[in-house]
């Protein structure tokens, strides 16, 4: 199927890419090869057939539900770009 | 013949002798990495103190009698998708630049324990996206055996370190095919476990349902010997396996005849390289002699696979990638006014080309109105893939087919046609979709001179088979005994 620049812009919306007008021409050219590819998978009958979310062969592991230790909050800030105190900081979202 | 030449088990032999100590192994190595790198530049970043430190460790407990593993002092490279305390860790990523991981990956705290030097991090395709490391946001690597082509992807610094014989092994992760392409492609053993055989904890995450560490070696015989370091059940990895791990290397020679190897006929297809065709088939005939039985099996959704994992991988890699949004590391948007602006401009900024394609498709394919039609039926197709999987496996032992389709191709060749990219996984794939272990062992050379893989594939949990099957072939074919011409 081909997309629309108006879809691809949208897409990057939902996910939070900025993307510059060439871009957005590049993704549209190339994403609609892409689909173009995988729409042979509309050819299959899947009616009726369970689909596999995960390749897990054996059921998933389970643990007690008690406190373990976790990282420190200097360890866990050691990396942010910015901080205030024991929180990470972002710019002011409420005026 | 130079100690970089040595096997991680001659290595380890020699280790436990006393003819050799782990400091002059790891200096043999960080030397190796000086004289050739330049060439391969297979590493992102090289840890000579730390791997100092652990090789002096190391000699402190073989001369006390006291090793913590067989492999105690055998030095190590890690693709940089591994989570290592101290030691930054990029993914290949700008997005990631700087990044210095608090904690340790599950695998890298088992290599610790064993005692392994780990020399440094080994390039990739950025967050494992590519089939020949062009993605890498820093720079491409080169193949060993022909610096103008690639090594594979997206683990082709660890194929490419081994294969120029930087270091005596590493790790890779496989998702379509990383660890096993690139191994095809330099001469080089790689190993894919089973779903959930080797914890996932710490290992920076591209398509949660597929990706799975393993080894990436010059032999059969030390793919083994550092499975059995790395599979173990893991409680921080919610989908690693508690079935039980044997000893890899107790049936390793016991050879292939009465076993039934089946031809996949949907792995033999046009576009494949002829001369890759050829050393392919010499290996079947090959495990006829050795008294094997080769079974026309069929795979009938084969073609389906690389549409539905181009669906599956790149919605898993959209919400996984969410992460990376400037807020808690890794690079933040200089100027973001607004904290949307921090979310969208760090991104534009901090991801690749071949990344935002990705979770633009995954976004896509997630998104409202177009899920059913794209997303869950690839699930569904998926389930057909898996189901030809275990019908093949009611008749025959493993599957045996080429690794890749073509040998090397030139740096440079496939950037700007991502599809043709996509078609170098098409016989790898199929086995991420079904949790399946596979493997590549070398199987010959292109008249050019570059290498050739065969591809095995198993039931789940049999990686003691596959191993098995592969050094059947390489006892006949020592071609990890030939050097790279650096």
């Amino acid at each position: 199927m081909a997309l629309t620049l108006e879809q691809v812009r949208h897409v990057a919306t939902l996910a939070r890419l900025s993307l510059t007008p060439e871009e957005e021409q590049r993704f549209t050219t190339q994403l609609s090869a892409v689909l173009d590819a995988v729409e042979q998978l509309q050819s299959l009958d899947v009616e009726a057939v369970e689909p596999t979310s995960h390749a897990t062969l054996t059921s998933s592991r389970l643990r007690e539900d008690v406190t373990r230790p976790s990282l420190p909050p200097e360890k866990s800030l050691a990396n942010a770009p910015a901080k205030s105190d024991t929180s990470f900081a972002v710019p002011k979202i409420i005026e | 013949m130079q100690l970089t030449d040595l096997t991680m088990l001659e290595l380890a032999a020699k280790l436990a002798a006393g003819e050799v100590s782990s400091e002059e192994a790891t200096r043999a190595s960080l030397t190796r990495i000086q004289q050739v790198d330049p060439k391969v530049r297979a590493f992102l970043r090289v840890d000579e103190a730390g791997a100092l430190a652990a090789a002096r460790a190391s000699d402190v407990r073989r001369k006390s009698g006291s090793p913590a593993s067989t492999l105690d002092g055998v030095p190590l490279g890690l693709k940089d998708i591994f989570l290592t305390e101290g030691v930054e860790t990029t993914a290949g990523s700008r997005i990631l630049e700087g990044f210095v991981p608090p904690y340790d990956a599950t695998v890298v705290r088992l290599l610790k324990e064993a005692g392994l030097p780990l020399v440094g991090k080994l390039n990739m395709d950025e967050f494992a996206m590519g089939s020949s490391n062009e993605s890498s946001a820093f720079f491409p690597s080169h193949n060993p055996w022909d610096v103008s082509r690639t090594p594979g992807g997206s683990s082709g610094g660890s194929a490419a370190a081994v294969a120029a014989r930087e270091v005596f092994g590493a790790l890779g992760t496989d998702t379509g095919g990383s660890i096993r392409q690139p191994a095809a492609l330099t001469n080089t053993v790689g190993l894919k476990p089973t779903y959930g055989r080797v914890s996932r904890f710490g290992v920076i995450a591209f398509a949660s349902s597929l990706d799975q560490p393993g080894p990436m070696t010059r032999t059969v015989a030390d793919a083994a010997a550092l499975l059995q370091v790395i599979a173990r059940p893991d409680a921080q990895d919610a989908t690693s396996a508690d079935a039980p791990v044997p000893d890899y290397s107790a049936d390793l020679e016991a050879g292939v005849r009465g076993l039934k190897l089946g031809v996949p006929r949907e792995y033999f297809t046009e576009g494949m390289d002829p001369e890759v065709e050829a050393a392919v088939r010499e290996a079947l005939r090959e495990y006829e002699r050795l008294g094997a039985t080769l079974v026309d099996v069929s795979l009938p959704h084969t073609k389906y696979a690389l549409a539905t994992y181009y669906l599956i991988a790149p919605a898993e890699a959209s919400s996984n990638l969410a992460r990376y949004d400037g807020v808690r590391f890794g690079l933040r948007a200089k100027d973001a006014r607004s904290l949307r602006d921090v979310y969208a401009l760090t991104r534009e900024q901090g991801f690749g080309a071949e990344v935002k394609r990705r979770i633009m498709l995954g976004t896509f394919a997630l998104s409202s109105g177009y899920y059913d039609a794209h997303y869950l039926r690839a699930q569904k197709v998926r389930t057909l893939i898996r189901e030809d999987f275990t019908r093949a496996f009611q008749q025959v032992d493993a599957l045996v087919s080429p690794t890749s389709p073509v040998p090397a191709f030139k740096l440079g060749e496939k950037v700007e046609d991502p599809l043709s990219m996509y078609l170098m996984d098409i016989y790898t794939l199929p086995c991420n979709l079904a949790g399946l272990p596979g493997l590549s062992v070398p199987c010959g050379f292109t008249k050019a001179g570059l290498p050739v893989g065969l591809q095995i594939l198993g039931r789940p949990f049999d990686e003691a088979g596959l191993l098995r099957i592969a050094r059947a072939y390489e006892r006949e074919h020592d071609f990890f005994r030939r050097s790279a011409p650096l």
